[in-house]
């Protein structure tokens, strides 16, 4: 059964990713073809989530493929508070097709079938990993929206004729935004790593590669935070600084968790 | 009946022919009632660009003569450049002019008013009201469907759709305004008209700045304050007649730590320029020029213009329903009188028949069933023909075969 829906989930997401560009191109239906690509896809993954759960007798999304269907399930829901306003559609160009991406990914890991069961306690899971991959999907959604703010911002410092043919959201808000994502997603992430920390200094553990990026990204980004309020940090510092802690995000999302999976 | 359209406008009238020609609403109405007389139907539509006049009367030659001889009333010299349209020429025309596709500006908004306001104080009846009430479907459809309206066709608008590109909402966004021209003073109003609101006005003259401020709000200031004052800036506006640079790299620079991080934009309308062009290269600070501004305008109306196409087709959509219903006009008499004739026959048939209430009842019942279901098919052919231009043709034919030529 959860085979079964993770076909119309990834054929809707390509669906939308596909609209994206072309409304891009020529705004107008393309855009709304996108937003029920999104919706659909994001109906059917949760369907398939909660098969997986129904499947599974613990915590189901503890492998390094499960963790990364939930993470694209988060990623797009987070995306879905946004995205359906048609300035914030420009965003989707960014997220749908890594959404793509990273869904196939989890099916080829195997992340897409009946849920798999860790020997650690259903609690734990829930509470780290839970909150760490919550974290991460702020962290990439931020990261798209500097991404949107930077090209905004080229086409401004560019004087391109067009930059009103085709409006993306005011740099204020979309500065502003990231600010507010990181900042709810950065105490997630914090609770997520003092988790994990208990867990290690209870039942003993070794410190590995995934766990020394994943404190590297609180740093960066609690540098942003601590940057913004206190220094004034805006526009395009603070949007690379962001992209910068998102390359960190990538890393502990795809080359480095086999390990930490594994322990 | 027909539909008649004689007018003038800004493709064959120049400024100076418009503006002798033109009407205010009272007047138009004045005009419009006595066109339209004891039976016929008139709409005056008078804007910045044209003035024209529509009537709906049983002889389009002697409608289209009241017209004219009302216009060169109006203007002797207007002759050449009057152009006359018929029926559904006259709706093709009026829906293109409410959808802003025949404006100086494609897809102008303002005319949508304009038509509605001609439409109200006209003098209109069935013909007229329901082709000016199309028109402004028309209209509407095509700024709903389309994005023709969308974009700033003029430099102080695009600069205000500019800085809500950096700022969004301009509402608590405070303007430096440089210089007292009247170039600047359209940017400050749509600035203001967004929500923007004026903090400083710095001239060479100060009793001049006063005099803005006390217009527009603000503080008058000399140009020698602009220093101090643009830590608190958003917006920089100028627009001097000043030969040098009236704000360096240097000046923006050292405000720029005082600023923390907040975008700074700033509008340059000065021939020769006021701002130093070195300034657009500052983190966060974002300078356009009036070339820079035409271009961002040459460039919407290029997109108003292909979005014209698709406004095209959704206004000849709206101009076909109009003929096929004006069409279907010459046939409803006919129509008429053929239901009236049957509908009395059988009516007779019933009186003579001698039948109990039940009886009657049901035979009521069957031969209204049976007339309706007869007189279906050859009314919506009829209808269908009157939209194929055969109208006449069809109505006199049913007319002789049925015996109506006495209802005519």
């Amino acid at each position: 059964m959860a085979e079964l829906l993770f076909w119309p989930a990834l054929i809707a997401y390509g669906e939308a990713a596909v609209a994206y560009f072309g409304d891009a191109r020529h705004p107008g239906q393309a855009g709304r073809l996108a937003i029920w690509g999104v919706r659909v896809g994001w109906l059917v993954q949760t369907a398939l989530l909660a098969v997986q759960a129904a499947r599974s007798d613990g915590f189901p999304w503890s492998t390094w493929a499960t963790s990364l269907n939930l993470f694209v399930w988060l990623v797009v829901g987070a995306y879905l508070i946004w995205g359906c306003r048609p300035r914030y559609r420009l965003l989707g160009l960014a997220v749908l097709p890594l959404a793509v991406v990273l869904f196939a990914l989890a099916r080829v890991g195997g992340g897409t079938g009946a849920g798999s069961h860790s020997q650690y306690s259903n609690l734990f899971l829930v509470l780290h990993v839970g909150l760490v991959l919550a974290a991460f999907a702020g962290f990439t959604l931020a990261a798209a929206l500097s991404a949107l703010y930077l090209w905004q911002e080229r086409r401004l410092k560019r004087h391109e004729a067009s930059i009103l043919r085709l409006r993306a959201p005011a740099l204020a808000r979309l500065d502003e935004l990231t600010g507010r994502t990181i900042a709810v997603a950065l105490p997630a992430l914090t609770l997520g790593i003092a988790v994990g920390i208990a867990r290690l200094r209870k039942d003993g553990g070794g410190f590995d590669a995934l766990m020394a990026v994943t404190v590297l990204t609180w740093v960066v980004y609690g540098g942003y935070l601590a940057f913004r309020h206190l220094a004034g940090w805006r526009g395009r510092r603070a949007a690379y600084l962001v992209l910068a802690g998102f390359v960190l995000v990538v890393v502990a999302r795809l080359a480095l968790p086999v390990t930490h999976f594994a322990a | 009946m027909s539909v008649v359209l004689v007018g003038i406008s800004h493709h064959q009238a120049p400024i100076e022919l418009r503006e002798r020609a033109a009407l205010d609403l009272s007047r138009a109405a004045e005009l419009a009632a006595r066109l339209a007389g004891e039976q016929g139907e008139a709409v005056c539509l008078s804007t910045c660009n044209r003035t024209e006049l529509y009537l709906a009367d049983e002889s389009g030659e002697q409608a289209e003569g009241r017209a004219e001889a009302a216009l060169l009333a109006l203007e002797e010299e207007l002759g050449p450049a009057l152009y006359r349209l018929r029926d559904e020429a006259v709706a093709l025309h009026l829906f293109r002019v409410a959808a802003g596709l025949d404006s100086m500006v494609p897809g102008e908004g303002e005319i949508l008013g304009q038509v509605r306001g001609a439409h109200d104080a006209g003098a209109t009846g069935p013909i007229l009201d329901r082709l000016f009430r199309q028109a402004l479907h028309a209209g509407k459809k095509v700024r709903a469907q389309t994005a023709i309206g969308e974009s700033p066709a003029s430099v102080s608008s695009a600069a205000a759709a500019l800085a809500e590109q950096v700022f969004g909402d301009l509402r608590g966004r405070s303007i430096l305004v440089v210089g007292a021209g009247k170039v600047g003073q359209l940017a400050v109003r749509n600035l203001v008209s967004r929500g923007a609101t004026i903090a400083f006005i710095a001239n060479r003259r100060v009793d001049r700045a006063a005099e803005i401020a006390r217009r527009f709000g603000g503080e008058a200031i000399p140009l020698e304050r602009i220093d101090e004052e643009l830590e608190r800036a958003d917006v920089v506006l100028s627009s001097t007649s000043a030969s040098g640079w009236i704000l360096t790299r240097a000046q923006v620079e050292r405000a720029l730590p005082a600023r923390k991080g907040r975008s700074l934009f700033l509008i340059d309308l000065a021939v020769p320029r006021d701002l130093d062009p070195e300034i657009h290269g500052l983190d966060g600070c974002y300078l356009y020029d009036i070339d820079d501004l035409e271009a961002v305008v040459a460039e919407t109306l290029a997109g108003r213009r292909k979005e014209a196409d698709h406004a095209e087709a959704i206004v000849a959509a709206e101009a076909d329903r109009f003929r096929e219903w004006h069409a279907s006009l010459d046939v409803v008499p006919a129509i008429a009188s053929l239901r009236a004739r049957a509908e009395e026959i059988r009516a007779t048939e019933l009186r003579r028949a001698k039948l109990t209430d039940s009886e009657r009842r049901a035979a009521e019942s069957v031969t209204a069933a049976v007339l309706n279901k007869l007189l279906h098919l050859p009314t919506i052919r009829m209808k269908e023909a009157a939209a194929a231009a055969d109208g006449v043709l069809y109505a006199d034919a049913v007319r002789h075969l049925f015996g109506l030529e006495e209802e005519r």
